[in-house]
């Protein structure tokens, strides 16, 4: 069971705190471009061909902020803090409409990124550590958490069919002249911050530079025996 | 209380005024404008909730009622922080005025009358700019029922603090709320120094207290020259003396 624990405050004010979920909460994170979606829409299936009811999630996909934040992406006119404080209420959204509820009913939750990528994204961004983290004590402490890494080498091979994206090229921290120089750059400040955040927050280290089978082979083996018996 | 304002000193200067709706405050920081404008100042107003990155998604929030206490909390966060970002500390760094009608205090109210967490409240806006003078515009309860209740056909959901679920009839909602409100803003006039302003007095003795306290932290600042009215009073508190014209 999903134990009813949040990082710093209960601030939505949730029955006991020492409520037990019956479903789990499962987090996928990493930078971009690590297959951190491939591996949910293959974890999905396989959770519910063996009778799971899943709820996969992530990011801007709150039905109250999502399309708020896609729009004010498309104008670059975003500064670093409201962009931290939309993603925060993009966030604080579906955990309340959506994760809670669906721990509550028994599901199994799968989430594409949590608050550690956006913790590290305002971080990079010159946010204070303190701040953000505060900001984020709000959320539920997950079962487990899968933090997919790769070098920065296979990263960019993996982004080049896709093209290089402004926002996930950091091209807001004029990091570099171009989408490929600030790409890398970003990037490497991104993985640099989960490599610090990982002691703080425990999450579990899979190399990502596998094979897709490779990689989800070992979701399944560490997914197993966290789920709820039959 | 253990809030702290972000540790930056800029050259402008920064006048928020605060209260609940009704408590005329409006109306004084408008007069304050126009005088400091007329003074010769350079003067930026902003408002509270009107970034419009975010209004669309806090209209979307309002409309369908999707707000919980942390999304109202975050989303009025989001919105001050665009503002912050872009139109307070620019026009602060260029050394101006800048008229805030509400600032943090109105978020730390709402919300706490709303039950969340003031720690968490706190470090949410620790980004925030401290102003130079904050009026708090004190309005007793019945005054401020009887000015906004009388005034509007209908209250709106999160106004009235429906989401509380305080009462199903939305009148005593909004005042049990209300009240809840006020609590807040007297439990904060010591510990932010807010400057307590009797929103009963006439409106012209307010607004020349208001200037007379606003004054002293003019010096310094750029400034054309006053606009100078043929007929009418000036209105500076003490009438424009000799030794202040440029």
């Amino acid at each position: 069971m999903t134990k009813m624990q949040f990082y710093g405050h209960n601030s939505m004010d949730f029955e006991a705190p020492e409520d037990l979920l019956p479903g789990r909460l499962f987090v996928l994170e990493g930078t971009d471009g690590v297959g951190r979606s491939t591996q949910i829409s293959l974890l999905r299936p396989w959770l519910e061909s063996s009778g799971f009811a899943v709820v996969d999630t992530g990011l801007r996909r709150s039905p109250l902020v999502g399309k708020g934040i896609d729009e004010a992406k498309r104008g670059h006119t975003l500064g670093p803090l409201t962009m931290d404080l939309f993603y925060a209420t993009d966030f604080s959204d579906r955990l309340e409409n959506i994760i809670i509820p669906a721990l509550r009913a028994g599901f199994i939750v799968l989430t594409d990124r949590y608050i550690y990528s956006l913790i590290a994204r305002a971080t990079v961004r010159g946010a204070n550590r303190d701040w953000i983290e505060g900001v984020y004590s709000l959320a539920l402490i997950p079962d487990a958490i899968f933090y997919l890494k790769v070098d920065i080498q296979t990263l960019v091979r993996r982004i080049v069919p896709r093209g290089f994206d402004y926002w996930e090229s950091g091209m807001d921290l004029r990091l570099g002249d171009d989408l490929y120089d600030s790409f890398v750059e970003y990037q490497k400040q991104l993985l640099k911050q989960f490599e610090q955040m990982k002691d703080t927050f425990h999450y579990q280290t899979i190399d990502a530079s596998r094979s897709i089978p490779q990689v989800f082979a070992e979701l399944q083996k560490r997914i197993e025996p966290l789920l709820p018996l039959e | 209380m253990g809030f702290q304002f972000a540790p930056i000193q800029f050259p402008g200067r920064l006048f928020v005024v605060e209260g609940v709706d009704g408590s005329g405050k409006s109306t004084q920081i408008a007069l304050l404008r126009q005088w400091l404008v007329n003074e010769g100042y350079t003067v930026f107003f902003s408002e509270w909730n009107s970034s419009p990155l975010v209004k669309e998604t806090t209209s979307r929030g309002k409309k369908k009622h999707l707000l919980t206490p942390t999304t109202f909390s975050l989303i009025h966060a989001t919105d001050f922080a665009d503002r912050t970002e872009k139109w307070i500390i620019p026009p602060l760094k260029a050394g101006a005025i800048v008229l805030a009608d509400r600032y943090v205090f109105t978020a730390f109210a709402r919300d706490a009358a709303r039950g969340v967490n003031s720690e968490w409240v706190h470090n949410l806006y620790n980004f925030a700019v401290q102003p130079t003078v904050a009026f708090y515009f004190r309005t007793p309860l019945d005054v401020s029922l009887s000015r906004i209740l009388g005034g509007r056909a209908e209250l709106k959901y999160y106004e009235a603090g429906m989401d509380l679920g305080l009462s199903a009839d939305p009148k005593e909602s909004f005042k049990l709320f209300q009240k809840r409100i006020m609590e807040e803003y007297e439990s904060m006039i010591e510990p932010f120094h807010l400057t307590v302003m009797d929103s009963l007095a006439p409106i012209q003795d307010q607004q020349r207290l208001m200037r007379e306290l606003v004054e002293p932290h003019l010096s310094g600042l750029y400034r054309n020259a006053p606009t100078r009215f043929i007929s009418g009073r000036s209105g500076s508190p003490r009438g424009r003396s000799k030794e202040r014209s440029l």
